[in-house]
């Protein structure tokens, strides 16, 4: 009996704080406090340097300056901002990592992704905690992120000046520029999903979404908190 | 000799600034109408052949500008400072070199600072509107007060010439005393080079001394003297008489070929409008599929299934049975 009682070993696209509570209807956990902090540090951060960035990226958007206070304080604001982004998306990226690696099942969504976008998320295979889009937006801001904090050290000329030549100066801030449009362009499929998916956006306010956000979007992953509860007193 | 400029005249007709807004030709991140007249290009010459290592203008640019460099080291070179900074506009670049062909050491001394280019890739590369103009004259100009200390002008110049100050965080370098040629007057530099090394004029004028200067270093056997005009960046307002200008780069490394970088021209160019177009459309693209499609909601029948899934009653299809991928799913564990 107690061999066929222990438990599994956690699903590992559960991450910590994960829960369901029965109800009418059934609410299930998905963000920690801690975790919902960490998010909008990280989004406010990312907001905030994608302004002043734009702003000192063209000069149609110049204007942008004045929200930080002008030119100089733009400049000076900007690479600290990218600091704190890049300390808050590490413990991100801790936290989320695992639930985010990839799955047999990514292949099969992704080949579906059509029939999700045309409006017949019946024809999708059911997934755990992310789904292969959601997974692809956590690994290109996890890349990204490192190119654009490595490029831009090259290019924070105030601290960091002898630790580059003008020629590396130069693929730097170019490099720098594509990044941050292809993270802008994540950034936008990110905020799109979480508003077109309607009941996302409670998950990263209050922490939790509905069961049956849940059991239509993530319903490997609500079936693994489900089957994982009366097992748990069992121990 | 060169005809020296004369002394400025004292009559307050001659302290009028000879050019000024009107006569702006290019502004950086800014789109201006260029004066319909142009004003006569100027230039300073600097003949290399000349230059004694006296040091005088570097002095003089420091007194005309006001500028105090810190007191460094002797490091076993006459180059000093060794490189320019926010307060040394221009130096004076010791070489010493080995003539291959006659084995004969020569000391080359090149007066460096900004070469004030037709085609300024300071100015291409500054995001700060009127941080950086070109008076129609061939005169780069930092304007400070719009200056927000970002360093793209240094990404910019492929002379590697402005310096960004520790103390107000602006950019600085060589003005070609605009506020001197202003009033009729020649640079600083210029007004005290004992030898004639350095002389200001026209931009014609300028290329026709040199001409004559470059007979002469022929005519004592420097065949390869030439002018140093560099096109790659449209011409400069400053330029050099080099005796061996087939090698620019003997000269504390003046580059054989300058243009603006192509990394720093993809960047300001075509990375710039691809990169608004993308993110133009992934915008679009998301507020066309939300018209069209409309939101993606939960149904009252998904909430039904859940309630059942977690009472224990088992929805209708609880093993998914047409699941394309089988039973397991979330295998793949990296580890």
């Amino acid at each position: 009996m107690t061999s066929v009682n222990l438990p599994p070993e956690v699903p590992e696209d559960i991450e910590p704080g994960d829960a369901v509570r029965p109800g009418r209807p059934v609410h299930v956990a998905r963000y920690t406090l801690a975790a919902r902090i960490n998010h909008w540090i990280t989004a406010i951060s990312l907001v905030v340097l994608a302004l002043s960035g734009m702003a000192l990226f063209t000069p149609r958007l110049f204007f942008l300056t004045g929200l930080f206070g002008g030119g100089q304080w733009t400049r000076t604001l900007h690479p600290w901002i990218g600091v704190v982004l890049f300390c808050s998306f590490a413990i991100l990226f801790v936290r989320f990592w695992r639930a985010n690696l990839p799955a047999r099942v990514d292949v099969t969504w992704l080949a579906h992704a059509n029939d999700l976008l045309a409006g017949r998320e019946e024809k999708m295979p059911e997934v755990g905690k992310y789904n292969a889009g959601q997974k692809g937006v956590f690994w290109a801001m996890s890349a990204l992120i490192i190119v654009l904090i490595v490029s831009g050290i090259a290019m924070w000329d105030q601290y960091f000046y002898d630790l580059t030549t003008i020629p590396q100066k130069r693929v730097a801030i170019l490099v720098h520029a594509m990044a941050a449009v292809v993270i802008i362009c994540v950034w936008i499929i990110h905020v799109y999903a979480a508003i077109w998916v309607k009941g996302t956006i409670g998950a990263m306010t209050r922490g939790e979404v509905t069961g049956g956000w849940a059991w239509r979007h993530h319903r490997k992953w609500l079936r693994e908190l489900v089957s994982r509860k009366p097992r748990a007193p069992a121990e | 000799m060169f005809p020296p400029i004369p002394n400025p005249s004292v009559s307050p007709e001659a302290a009028k600034p000879r050019f000024g807004e009107k006569d702006i030709l290019r502004r950086s991140a800014s789109e201006v109408t260029p004066p319909a007249e142009r004003l006569t290009e100027v230039a300073k010459l600097i003949d290399v052949s000349k230059c004694i290592g006296c040091k005088a203008c570097q002095s003089a640019c420091l007194e005309w500008n006001n500028l105090h460099e810190e007191i460094g080291f002797n490091h076993g070179v006459y180059t000093n400072p060794m490189d320019l900074t926010p307060d040394t506009f221009t130096l004076m670049r010791f070489t010493e070199w080995v003539n291959p062909e006659t084995d004969n050491l020569e000391w080359l001394i090149r007066k460096d600072g900004c070469m004030h280019c037709e085609d300024p890739g300071c100015l291409k590369a500054c995001p700060s509107p009127g941080a950086i103009v070109q008076y129609s004259n061939g005169i780069v100009d930092f304007q400070h007060e719009n200056c927000i200390g970002c360093g793209y002008c240094i990404k910019g110049c492929p002379f590697n010439i402005p310096r960004i100050s520790k103390v107000d965080h602006t950019a600085y370098k060589c003005t070609l005393c605009s506020d001197r040629v202003a009033v009729g007057q020649g640079p600083a530099c210029q007004k005290a080079c004992p030898t004639q090394a350095i002389v200001f004029g026209t931009k014609q004028e300028m290329k026709d001394w040199a001409d004559f200067r470059i007979k002469d270093l022929k005519s004592r056997g420097f065949e390869n003297a030439g002018l140093y005009d560099p096109q790659g960046v449209g011409g400069t307002h400053v330029m050099y008489v080099l005796h061996h200008a087939d090698q620019p780069s003997i000269y504390a490394n003046l580059p054989d070929n300058p243009r603006i970088s192509p990394i720093v021209d993809a960047w300001k160019g075509v990375t710039k409008y691809v990169g608004l177009a993308a993110m133009g459309f992934a915008a679009a693209a998301g507020l066309l599929h939300y018209v069209v499609a409309g939101p993606n909601r939960v149904t009252a029948e998904d909430e039904e299934n859940a309630q059942k899934l977690t009472e224990g009653k088992g929805p209708p299809s609880a093993p998914p049975p047409a699941s394309p991928s089988g039973p397991a799913g979330h295998e793949g564990r990296a580890t």
